[in-house]
């Protein structure tokens, strides 16, 4: 049985006192315990940005890579060894504005990993500018007269592109974050887990109180069903005075990548022999 | 008896052309010629004009002429378009009345191509095989050449399709025999033997699946599409798994993902894919992830001449990338040393832990060949992960260990008991995020200095030809190998002497200074204007040309360009 102590890695955690990232990573934690996989077959892929950080502050294997690019290489990992667990931290920077192509198109694959994204609605990392899912007319040294954009909707976006798991979780509430994620990682698919997560240094409005006032458990009214797309699609664009958090929407009929390409019974690709590759059957196609 | 011939088959996109170039290619590689064949495409589906180009002769052939001595014009415009580019006894058939032509010329051949595919056929399809028939007939070879190879290539379409080919060709044969009597085009073959057919890009992706390539990723793009074709056509029997990415950052994002799983992985894209590639080979340097990238360069800036030629990515793919990190750039000139360069790419990426990078161009990529299979054997295949037995003892690596030879051991994760920590950012020897300046000193070092040393004992050697004695060296790299090797066989007598690099970085330099070292003259042949090649000389070798030899139409070199630049000296 994985103890939560097991998890630990020796690096230093270098985020503010009070960031809401802590409470994702012990959510992580929890939902790894309860998973109770070998740690050697998780992998934890990032991009930049505070979110990314997280990979190195457990013991799973991790690929820290480019901002915005942790999809690609997730899908990739997961595509080439079926037998991974594949779980990506990101931001709202990280996953819907550097990477956005690749957040659509890999809902389209329906890869089965779980895409936590810590979405604070403010880029950290550079202090303080808008991200795609800031406020309208939040103002920051940037958007000097209040951000004009309309805020993307991750969760819409993602039902629409066919996951079939997508939910909200609020980092404050780790223990039903990490309920969030433990049905996330078990879900045949892609699992889109947007978490509000307050930025303590740079958002001065959407704070621990402000989502705390608006905050509701959707799955705790027997009559939401979120296997109903219609009514999923309505609480996905719910935000303002009140904003449900849990799962928005659930499909386990959707077929994932893995079993659309027929790897699910296949060996891993490192696990081909390639030392003595014969062509020779293929060249009279050459003729 | 001529020595070679050259036969342009001209028409709108959408006319077939490239079937009945590929038809005629066939069969008279099958009869035991040497041939060298080109396409001439404009970025379009149907319409302008299109021309495929056929080089014939008993010798072997390595690159194209700039004159026809046959046209199968297969519309109006093609006429006036090919005249121009006609030797003195060439000839170009034509379908007069289809093309409402009351016009004559000595060099024209009046045939009603037409009309006879259309009574052998039944539909306008079948004026390729008319006009294969025709030249059958016109090159001096017995029926039966044509009609094998048109029941092989059209095998599985049936009999009756094989049978309206087949009279389509004869009604253009037996057209020929009673209306061209002339026997000045006929050729002297060899002794037929089996022969391939092969392109650059053909090369590469059968070079990638030898390797044991695994996964291959990529975005469409001219003129490299065709290598994803090829490996797509072959992924489920070798069990390599394709992915059509949505872009080319994710492509090359992807390539690293399989990578870091311990699998083979390749892409290939033309330079402005490439352009976006950049991060992700950075990334690959600093994550010291194994991949293989491929760049099939074609004119630009920008989107340029998207089905033409051009070698002016020469200075960016040797710098692409932000930061330093040891990178190899191989520069094939042939299919076969495309084939060979693609195996090594992959066992130096994964022996270095680093990207590898394959440039090619339109004109190496689309041009064919015929080659015999002994070229494309495969080596063993060698590899340098820790094994799965080793692994299992394995509980706390160091993705990032150092080492006197900048290499650290290469770990697949779940095969070892330990987890394994890959970062972009500057890391500890564990993987884990660091901003040490000492740490960073060594890791600077183990990526890019330690990692030259070793890849600087490993290059692929310039290949030299007649160079003693010779008064001029003609310097090149790439698809310029054919016409340089054809250019100093018909110069020998003037002492010209080729170097070709299928390797250009890390540059061999030691060995071009001793190569060029008697030499009185240096000339630089490069498809650019900046004249890439011979700045990378002098920055490496201190070497100055005397002169480069440049051509940046979106076409290739051909003999005849480079002979007349040459009388000039």
């Amino acid at each position: 049985m994985l103890e939560i102590k097991d998890l630990k890695s020796n690096d230093e955690i270098t985020w503010c006192p009070g960031c809401g990232d802590f409470g994702i990573l012990n959510a992580l934690k929890k939902s790894l315990v309860k998973l109770d996989r070998p740690l050697n077959e998780i992998l934890l892929v990032s991009g930049i940005g505070q979110a990314a950080k997280l990979p190195h502050y457990l013991n799973c294997n991790c690929f820290n890579g480019l901002h915005g690019r942790a999809l690609p290489v997730a899908f990739a990992a997961k595509a080439a060894n079926c037998k991974l667990t594949v779980i990506v931290t990101t931001g709202d920077g990280d996953c819907y504005g550097e990477g956005g192509n690749h957040f659509l198109h890999n809902l389209r694959r329906n890869i089965d990993i779980t895409v936590v994204v810590h979405d604070n609605q403010i880029y950290g990392l550079t202090k303080g500018q808008a991200s795609p899912t800031t406020d309208l007319g939040y103002v920051t040294k940037v958007q000097t007269e209040g951000v004009v954009l309309e805020a993307f909707r991750p969760l819409e976006v993602a039902i629409c592109m066919g996951a079939g798991f997508v939910a909200r979780g609020f980092s404050a509430d780790s223990e039903h974050l990490s309920w969030l994620i433990t049905e996330g990682v078990k879900h045949k698919g892609f699992s889109l887990i947007d978490v509000l997560q307050p930025c303590v240094t740079f958002n001065k409005q959407n704070t621990y109180e402000w989502y705390s006032k608006r905050i509701y458990k959707i799955n705790d009214d027997p009559n939401y069903h979120p296997e109903d797309k219609d009514a999923a699609m309505k609480k996905a664009a719910e935000w303002g005075e009140r904003i449900p958090i849990g799962i928005i929407y659930r499909n386990e009929e959707k077929k994932s990548y893995e079993e659309k390409r027929g790897l699910l019974d296949k060996p891993a690709l490192v696990e081909e022999d390639i030392s003595q590759i014969d062509i020779k059957p293929i060249l009279k196609d050459f003729i | 008896m001529n020595s070679e011939i050259t036969i342009k088959i001209s028409g709108e996109a959408g006319q077939g052309i490239e079937t009945i170039g590929m038809v005629l290619s066939k069969m008279f590689k099958d009869a035991g010629f040497s041939i060298f064949a080109n396409q001439d495409y404009m970025s379009r589906v149907r319409g302008g004009n299109n021309f495929f180009q056929l080089r014939i002769s008993q010798k072997p052939l390595f690159t194209l002429r700039k004159n026809s001595d046959i046209v199968v014009a297969l519309d109006k415009a093609s006429v006036d378009l090919q005249r121009k580019n006609l030797n003195p006894k060439g000839i170009i058939i034509l379908d007069k009345k289809k093309f409402s032509l009351t016009e004559d010329d000595k060099s024209f051949f009046d045939l009603p191509l037409y009309e006879l595919a259309l009574k052998t056929g039944g539909s306008e399809i079948f004026l390729n095989s008319v006009a294969c028939g025709l030249l059958t007939r016109i090159l001096g070879l017995d029926f039966s050449h044509v009609e094998r190879v048109l029941r092989f290539i059209f095998a599985d379409k049936g009999e009756e399709i094989i049978k309206k080919n087949l009279d389509a060709a004869q009604a253009g044969y037996d057209h020929a025999r009673d209306n061209f009597k002339a026997d000045i085009f006929y050729l002297k073959a060899n002794r037929p033997e089996e022969k391939l057919l092969i392109n650059g890009n053909d090369a590469i992706a059968l070079g990638a699946i030898a390797a044991g390539c695994k996964f291959y990723c990529a975005y469409p793009m001219t003129p490299s599409t065709s290598i994803m074709n090829v490996v797509a056509h072959y992924a489920k029997k070798f069990n390599i798994l394709v992915e059509q990415a949505e872009d080319e950052i994710a492509a090359i994002n992807m390539i690293i993902g399989v990578s870091f799983t311990g699998a083979r992985a390749m892409t290939a894209t033309s330079g402005g894919g490439f352009c976006l590639m950049t991060e992700g080979l950075s990334l690959a340097g600093m994550t010291e992830t194994p991949i293989v990238v491929v760049d099939a360069q074609r004119p630009a800036p920008a989107t340029g001449f998207p089905t033409r030629t051009e070698q002016a990515d020469l200075n960016f793919v040797l710098h692409a990338g932000h930061g330093e990190f040891a990178r190899v750039v191989f520069t094939p000139g042939t299919a076969e040393e495309a084939f060979f360069l693609t195996t090594r790419a992959f066992d130096l990426a994964e022996k270095y832990q680093i990207p590898v990078l394959i440039m090619t161009d339109q004109h190496l990529a689309d041009s064919y060949r015929d080659i015999k299979s002994p070229a494309f054997k495969q080596l063993k295949t060698k590899r340098y992960i820790i094994s799965k037995d080793d692994s299992k003892s394995i509980t706390d690596y160091k993705r990032y260990k150092l080492t006197a030879s900048g290499i650290s051991p290469l770990a697949v994760p779940s095969w070892i008991n330990g987890v394994i920590y890959a970062d972009s950012d500057e890391h500890t020897e564990e993987g884990h995020i660091t901003e040490d300046a000492q740490v960073r000193v060594k890791m600077v070092e183990k990526r890019f200095y330690k990692k030259m040393k070793g890849l600087e004992k490993e290059i692929e050697p310039p290949k030299a030809f007649n160079l003693k004695g010779a008064d001029t060296v003609l310097l090149g790299f790439g698809s310029t190998y054919g016409v340089l090797k054809e250019a100093s066989e018909n110069f020998k007598e003037k002492r010209i002497g080729f170097i070709h690099l299928p390797q250009v970085w890390p540059f061999p330099a030691s060995t071009l200074k001793k190569l060029l070292k008697n030499a009185k003259k240096i000339y630089t042949l490069e498809n650019n204007a900046g004249a890439q090649l011979a700045n990378l000389l002098r920055r490496e070798t201190g070497i100055e040309v005397d002169k480069s030899i440049l051509k940046f139409d979106g076409r290739p070199f051909d003999l005849d360009f480079l002979s007349a630049q040459l009388k000039k000296r």
